[in-house]
């Protein structure tokens, strides 16, 4: 046998490989492990006696199965509960097997399990059968984006010798046409019995008529991931250190690099804020100074100027490709949660080190996972995929899938618990506005004066309010009283209606009709948009007020201007849409610019209503 | 794994993102420092993790039956490398002579009570924690009894059966049990940072490593470990530390870290358990899962 055990070296220069295994509950998954760690030596001294001996005592047949089986827990359920990892090496690498349970019960360990696999091995019970789970696992290792999987049709011992190819011809097509039609090509399909050991480490078993490789060789023939080192670089900041001890004037900025390469020098953008600088030097402890890092190594970098950056924050570099930003995605999304994923519920996303609240917009199609086919709900159920729109609680930077991973994929919190995750295929914002808006980042002429420095000076943080309402509601008396109430409190604060700009910056596309035609007003949104961004920016409490704003239109605004320090507010009676806004304040039965001054302006900052 | 980087590069900084994220997701964290070869990695990748800094306490759960050596060897790194460094132990059962060595309890019992029940109990902050003082390089009892909400531990998913179960992040409810049967899904690089209160999580840092990844990267990284892992000439080291009543010197001859690689590459190591010398393993049918539900690390 062609064993690794003992002085097999150089051991150090070999490289090691994640592989799951996967497939539905008793088609011998945890028997081929056992049976590739028996078969290559790999098991340490004593314990293929001690599981005997355990058997022995517990009067039950031994299996390969049971190597695997520590805890005692799982020998009580006969299944495997949670994802155990188990090591053996070949002449060429070493490999961690990961054994993912087979019950559907246990999904949520499966993926965890496979999201750290480079490569797959996928069980079908040649007996039973393609089953749920087979096509299931099948859809999830393409989800998670694992490209290499070898299919493992087992149990063939229990064939008659003269079935077998039959037999394994008519799981290869039909478990074949499957993995087409998700997109997931098999690099082989391997007739074994893990039981009896054929084709596993040796080709045995009387089935001249299979010509491919045998499991190790199916192993050995995978290949490493390449560094996503060629993309556009990303990196999420993941925390901001300033460490006073040893008298440490560095102020780092921490993360991973996702993809790409980062330079001593490269001129960098931290997406969404659009702030830009320079990389000054890359830091580390205990290792001579780096001038690149690349993607894969946890590393930090100061800045040369101070700005103030934030975690969830997107690091990219100018020049290259640059990622979306904006509050509205679609996605490809696989549900866990106890309870289903429902619109209108307040749930959280994370992408990277960003985290942010987010609602279930609208569901566009579900999809049994194992079957593949095609459910109208508007909600998603556990262990379902669907294809859904999410609204954002505030613009992020991400990319769509394709080239990018770490950008791309995203888990969904439900209360306490990751319940869902997903891959962002397209941002249901506006594209062409975000492409402006990008540009507009990039060309932007700085002050020497920082956003952070201009809050010191003025005291206050930039903020938006947007008042709306119907037509027939005075926003503007509110708005009034609320400036100058801010003003007489020390702020700086200016009011701005719509009107200010329509017959003037918008002069050139005012009509009598060009509010309700979408695309005029859309145009006259965006550039308030803009004047609202200019004013922010040179530190103003600023005061909109506009009709009849709908949801779509705010997320407009939140797109346009660089703060999250905005407030929106319904003004008049709630209305069904009354979820969009942040606030419904109702001027009939309060004094709407007092509750708005109190809101913005917390005592004990200031006692009273200053008028 | 990605390909251009080496397999101690990986874990390296698998590690550290990890690391960094538990840092900035838990308010009040700390890191449980067995003083072992692993947690003693585990503070070293701390140091790189975060540039020379390790901004959080270090906890020690003092059984008063630890080797001697230990504790010269945590008290001096402590003062060198400036650590924050808190210490708990049991002293109600300490003082009743509930132990093992006493001959009042069996091992197992013994564990439960000068490790599990003085780690929870440090835990929480419900009896005393005493924190080294370094103007003064003493210890005194700690004013902070805030419960810990993250704590960094340096378990290996390949020390044995139930520990190769566990994810990165994993949640421990009021009574600090591990519901193994129900664990958070843990998927691409995003883990369980949201708890409910009265409840914490432990992050495992090092759950990839194996025990040559530890000793290969102590010698890449020249880590300080205790002398007590290298024979002194008596032929005679400790593969694993623990109290002294209860954990045993293999025999061997290795001296140094090359000599220890060596050992467990192509010796007579290579196939031999690592927690051999441990005999409370064996009284709980060698998965250690009886311990470690009730929060042993």
């Amino acid at each position: 046998m062609d064993t690794c055990k003992n002085n097999c070296s150089p051991v150090r220069e070999l490289k090691e490989m994640n592989i799951v295994i996967v497939g539905h509950v008793d088609h011998g998954k945890s028997t081929v492990i056992g049976r590739l760690l028996a078969d290559t030596g790999s098991l340490p001294d004593g314990k293929l006696e001690m599981v005997r001996e355990l058997c022995r005592r517990t009067s039950k047949p031994f299996e390969y199965a049971f190597l695997l089986d520590a805890l005692k827990d799982e020998r009580a359920q006969g299944i495997t509960i949670d994802t155990a990892r188990s090591f053996f090496k070949t002449e060429k690498r070493k490999y961690i097997i990961i054994d993912a349970p087979g019950h559907i019960e246990f999904l949520k360990n499966m993926i965890t399990g496979a999201s750290r696999a480079d490569a797959a091995l996928l069980v079908i019970d040649a007996h039973e059968g393609i089953q749920e789970n087979s096509r299931r696992h099948g859809y999830m290792l393409s989800m998670l984006g694992i490209k290499q999987v070898a299919v493992l049709i087992n149990k063939l011992d229990l064939i008659a010798e003269g079935d077998r190819e039959g037999i394994y011809d008519n799981i290869v097509n039909e478990y074949g046409a499957f993995l087409q039609q998700i997109e997931l090509k098999p690099t082989c399909f391997i007739p074994v019995s893990a039981a009896e050991g054929y084709n596993i480490a040796d080709k045995t078993g009387y089935m001249d008529w299979y010509t491919g490789p045998t499991v190790l060789d199916a192993l050995d023939r995978f290949t490493e991931v390449l560094p996503p080192d060629d993309l556009p670089f990303r990196m999420w900041v993941q925390d901001t250190y300033k460490f006073t001890a040893q008298n440490d004037e560095r102020r780092i900025i921490a993360g991973t690099v996702s993809s790409g390469k980062l330079h001593v020098g490269d001129e960098i953008m931290f997406l969404p804020s659009g702030k830009k600088t320079f990389v000054k030097s890359i830091e580390g402890f205990n290792e001579e100074p780096k001038n690149t890092v690349s993607a894969g190594y946890a590393t930090g970098f100061c800045m040369t100027e101070q700005i103030y950056a934030k975690r969830g924050e997107l690091i990219t570099i100018i020049g290259q490709d640059s990622p979306l930003t904006g509050s509205k995605i679609k996605a490809s999304v696989f549900w866990l949660g106890k309870e289903p994923l429902l619109p209108d519920k307040n749930y959280k996303i994370k992408i990277g080190s960003a985290q942010v609240g987010c609602r279930l917009t609208s569901v566009i199609g579900v999809l049994n996972a194992a079957t593949l086919e095609g459910v109208e709900q508007t909600f998603v159920e556990r262990h379902e995929v669907a294809r859904c729109v999410f609204r954002l609680d505030r613009p992020l930077a991400f990319d769509v899938a394709g080239q990018f991973e770490e950008t791309v994929r995203f888990v969904i919190v439900d209360g306490y618990e990751i319940a869902g995750g997903g891959i962002i295929t397209d941002m249901a914002d506006d594209t062409e506005l975000n492409k402006k808006l990008i540009r507009r980042d990039i060309k932007w002429i700085k002050s020497s004066i920082t956003a952070e420095e201009r809050e010191k000076y003025y005291n206050q943080k930039a903020q938006l309010i947007v008042l709306t309402g119907k037509t027939q509601t005075d926003k503007k008396s509110i708005a009034r009283n609320l400036e100058k109430a801010l003003l007489k409190s020390g702020k700086i604060a200016y009011y701005l209606g719509i009107g200010n700009l329509l017959y003037g910056v918008d002069a050139d596309i005012k009509s009598e009709d060009s509010l309700n035609t979408p695309e005029e007003r859309h145009e006259h949104i965006r550039r308030l948009g803009e004047v609202a961004n200019l004013m922010l920016d040179a530190g103003n409490i600023l005061i909109v007020t506009a009709s009849e704003l709908g949801s779509g239109e705010l997320d407009t605004l939140r797109q346009i201007i660089t703060t999250d320090n905005v407030l929106t507010v319904w003004v008049g009676p709630a209305v069904n849409r009354i979820r969009d806004f942040d606030l419904s304040l109702d001027d009939g039965e309060m004094d709407v610019a007092a509750e708005l001054f109190r809101i913005i302006n917390p005592p004990p900052a200031c006692a009273g209503f200053p008028l | 794994m990605i390909d251009n980087m080496t397999h101690l590069e990986n874990l390296e900084n698998t590690s550290i993102h990890i690391l960094r994220e538990a840092y900035n997701r838990f308010g009040n964290l700390c890191m449980l420092w067995s003083i072992g070869k692993d947690s003693t990695v585990m503070l070293s990748l701390a140091r790189k993790a975060f540039f020379g800094h390790v901004p959080f306490p270090l906890v020690h759960i003092d059984t008063h039956y630890k080797i001697p050596e230990m504790i010269v060897y945590r008290d001096n790194l402590a003062r060198e490398w400036q650590l924050d460094m808190v210490y708990g132990e049991n002293s109600a059962a300490l003082k009743d002579k509930l132990t093992f060595p006493d001959g009042n309890t069996t091992r197992i019992e013994c564990c439960k009570n000068l490790k599990t029940e003085a780690l929870r109990n440090t835990l929480s902050g419900e009896w005393p924690r005493y924190r080294m003082d370094h103007s003064t390089r003493t210890y005194k009892v700690d004013k902070n009894t805030e419960p810990y909400t993250g704590v960094i531990v340096g378990i290996r998913a390949d020390e044995e059966g139930s520990r190769s179960k566990e994810r990165y992040f994993s949640p421990r409810d009021k009574n600090n049990d591990w519901d193994v049967g129900d664990q958070p899904p843990e998927f691409w690089g995003q883990y369980k940072t949201d708890f409910k209160p009265g409840t914490h999580i432990r992050i495992h840092p090092l759950l990839d490593w194996t025990e040559l990844d530890v000793w290969e990267y102590i010698r890449q990284e020249n880590v300080p470990v205790v002398p007590l892992y290298f024979n002194q000439g008596d032929g005679k080291r400790y593969r694993s530390l623990g109290c002294w009543p209860c954990t045993n010197p293999v025999d061997s001859d290795a001296r140094n870290f090359d000599e220890i690689i060596e050992e467990l590459k192509t010796g007579k190591f290579a196939n031999i358990a690592e927690r051999s010398g441990r005999a409370q393993d064996k009284e709980d049918g060698g998965g250690l899962e009886e311990l470690r539900k009730d929060g042993y690390m």
